[in-house]
C-alpha cells in the first residue's frame, strides 16, 4: 500500500483551474520528485497535499486515511512535514525557537531534545546560532532551518518545494546531501524541484509535471536518460 | 522644593493614566499583529467591562475582587465572540470591509448599552479603597498605586507569557506567517481567538481602572481612552508590545504634564500633535520596525 496516494486531484485558483486530475503515489522509503517548469502547478499540489489549499476533487489518502478535507494543523500530527517554497522561517523568532516551533504538536520533552540534538549534529551551524533571530540568517542557513524544523516534528514523509531556489551551487550540493541523509535515515521524501538534473541524480521515482497535468512518470535513472526530458529539463 | 513636588505628581498622575492607556494599547498592538486589521470596537470592551463590573457589584452585591474576575471573563468571552461573529467570516476579505464591521461593531455595543441602561450617566464609587500614602511631602493615592502595580504586574505577565510559553511562541508565529505556523501545527483560529481573549481581558482590567478613577457610567465611556491607546499604539509602533506599553506611559505623561503647565483645553492637541510628529519622523513608530519589502 502507497504511504501517500493522490488520486485525479483537482485544484482552482479562482476560475483557473491549476491542477488538471492529477494522481501520483509515494511509498514508504522512496524519494519521488515531481519535476516540472515554473507555473506547472508543483507547488500548488503540495499545498493541496498539507491542507493549506483545499482541492475542487479527488482524493489525498496518507496511510490509508482520507485526508482530503482535514486542516492543515491536523494534518502534520500525522507525520508529514511541508518545507515551503521560500522557507518560511519565522523571522522574529531565534533559530532555536524556530526549531521548537517545528516540535510543536509533540509532547514528550525527551524525544524534542533528542531531535534537538540530532538536528544540531546534522547542522552544526544552527547550533552556533541558536540564539539569533532567523531572518538575520543568510539563505542557505535558513534552507537548513527550515529543513531543521520540518525534522522537529520526526515525520514519516517530508516534503520539499524548491529546496535548491536561489541557494549558491556550494549550498545546494549542501542540501542534497542533507536530502540524501535525511532519506536514508528512514524518512520518506517528495520533492518539488526546478532544478530536475539534482532531483533526479537522488530520486528512485519522478512525475514529470506540464500545466497541471502529469505527463511522464518513471523509475529517475530511466526519465534522466529519456531524450524528450534531456531537452526540456535537463538542459542537454 | 513645591515645583518639584508638584512635578513629580503631575508625572504620577501621567504613569497612572499613561498604564491604562497602555493596557488598552496591547490589545490593539496584538490584534493588529495577528489579524492585521485595527479593532475599532476595543475601546467598547473598556465600556463593558465598566458596566459588567457595576452589575456585579452595584446591582449582584458580588465581593469586589470576585466581580472583578467575572468581568474579566466576561470581557474574554466577549472579545472572542466579536472575532467569531463579526471578523472571521472577513478573514480574507478586504482592509477596508473588515474595518467599516469594526467600527459597525463599535457602535452596536454602545447602542446595546444605551438600550439596556440608558443615556444618564449612572453614578458609581470606586471599588479600590486603598488609603494613600505620602512621601515626604508628596501624596500618592490609593488609586494610583493600585493602578501601577496592577498595570506592572499585568505587562510583565504578559511579556512572560509572549515570550516565554508554548502558546505565546505560536501566537508570535501565527502574526508572522499563518500558513507557516499551521504547517508547524499550530491551529491558527485557536490562536486567534486566544488573542482576543487576552486583548479583552487587558481591556476589562483597564475598565475597571478607568472606572474607579472617574467614577460615572455612559455608553460612550470607551471611546475617549480607545481612541487614545490607539494612539499610544500608534506612537509605539503598532504591532509591538513593548512598543504599545511605552506609547501608553509617554502619552499619559504628555497628556498630564500638558493638562497641568500649558492648558487643559490644548492637551488633546498637543497629545495628537505629538504623534504627527513622531509619525513624520519614524513612520512605523517609536518602536515599530521599519519593513523592507523583499522582492
Amino acid at each position: 500500500m502507497a504511504m501517500l496516494k493522490v488520486t485525479d486531484l483537482k485544484v482552482n485558483y479562482g476560475v483557473i483551474q491549476a491542477i488538471k486530475g492529477v494522481s501520483f503515489e509515494v511509498n514508504q522509503g522512496e524519494v519521488i520528485a515531481l519535476i516540472g517548469a515554473n507555473g506547472a502547478g508543483k507547488t500548488t499540489i503540495l499545498h493541496t497535499v498539507t491542507g493549506l489549499l483545499a482541492p475542487k476533487s479527488g482524493k489525498i489518502e496518507f496511510e490509508g486515511q482520507d485526508i482530503t478535507k482535514m486542516p492543515a494543523h491536523k494534518i502534520v500530527a500525522l507525520g508529514m512535514a511541508h518545507v515551503p517554497e521560500g522557507r518560511r522561517v519565522f523571522a522574529d523568532l531565534t533559530v532555536y525557537e524556530n526549531l521548537l516551533m517545528g516540535a510543536y504538536i509533540r509532547k514528550d520533552k525527551e524525544g524534542i531534545q533528542k531531535s534537538l540534538e540530532n538536528v544540531y549534529k546534522r547542522f552544526p551551524r544552527l547550533r552556533e546560532r541558536k540564539g539569533q533571530m532567523a531572518g538575520t540568517l543568510s539563505g542557505g542557513e535558513q534552507q537548513m532551518l527550515a529543513m531543521g524544523r520540518a525534522l522537529m516534528s520526526s515525520p514519516k514523509i517530508i516534503l520539499m518545494d524548491e529546496p535548491s531556489m536561489g541557494l549558491s551551487p556550494l549550498f545546494v550540493n549542501e542540501i542534497f546531501d542533507i536530502i540524501k541523509v535525511v532519506s536514508a535515515s528512514g524518512t520518506t521524501v517528495l520533492l518539488v524541484e526546478q532544478n530536475a538534473k539534482k532531483a533526479l541524480s537522488i530520486a528512485n521515482r519522478a512525475y514529470v509535471l506540464e500545466t497541471g497535468k502529469i505527463v511522464k512518470s518513471d523509475d529517475a535513472d530511466v526519465l534522466m536518460n529519456d531524450d524528450s526530458i534531456k531537452k526540456a529539463y535537463l538542459g542537454e | 522644593m513645591d515645583l518639584i513636588n508638584a512635578i513629580l505628581e503631575q508625572i504620577l498622575n501621567g504613569l497612572r493614566t499613561g498604564s491604562i492607556y497602555a493596557l488598552i494599547a496591547l490589545g490593539y498592538t496584538m490584534v493588529y499583529g495577528i489579524a492585521k486589521m485595527i479593532n475599532f470596537a476595543h475601546g467598547d470592551i473598556i465600556m463593558v467591562g465598566a458596566y459588567a463590573l457595576y452589575v456585579f457589584v452595584g446591582v449582584l452585591k458580588i465581593n469586589p475582587v470576585l466581580a472583578a474576575i467575572l468581568t474579566i471573563a466576561v470581557c474574554a468571552l466577549l472579545g472572542i465572540t466579536i472575532e467569531k461573529v463579526a471578523y472571521k467570516p472577513l478573514r480574507n476579505a478586504q482592509p477596508l470591509a473588515v474595518l467599516i464591521t469594526a467600527i459597525g461593531m463599535s457602535y452596536l455595543l454602545q447602542n446595546v448599552a444605551l438600550l439596556i441602561f440608558k443615556a444618564t450617566p449612572i453614578p458609581f464609587g470606586s471599588i479600590i479603597k486603598v488609603p494613600s500614602v505620602k512621601i515626604g511631602a508628596l501624596n500618592i493615592s490609593g488609586l494610583t498605586i493600585v493602578t501601577l502595580v496592577v498595570t506592572t504586574i499585568s505587562m510583565i505577565l504578559l511579556t512572560l507569557f509572549i515570550n516565554k510559553t508554548k502558546m505565546g511562541r505560536a501566537m508570535r508565529a501565527v502574526s508572522e506567517d499563518k500558513g507557516a505556523a499551521e504547517l508547524m501545527g499550530i491551529n491558527v483560529n485557536q490562536t486567534i481567538s486566544m488573542t482576543f481573549a487576552i486583548g479583552s481581558a487587558l481591556a476589562a482590567v483597564a475598565g475597571i481602572l478607568y472606572i474607579s478613577q472617574y467614577e460615572s457610567l455612559l455608553p460612550t465611556l470607551g471611546a475617549l481612552p480607545g481612541i487614545k491607546a490607539f494612539v499610544a499604539a500608534v506612537l509605539g509602533g503598532i504591532g509591538s508590545i513593548p512598543g504599545a506599553m511605552l506609547g501608553g506611559i509617554i502619552l499619559g505623561i504628555i497628556e498630564s504634564m500638558s493638562k497641568a503647565y500649558i492648558s487643559t483645553q490644548l492637551a488633546d492637541a498637543i497629545v495628537f500633535g505629538v504623534l504627527v510628529i513622531v509619525l513624520l519622523v519614524r513612520p512605523s513608530g517609536l518602536l515599530g520596525k521599519m519593513k523592507i519589502e523583499k522582492v
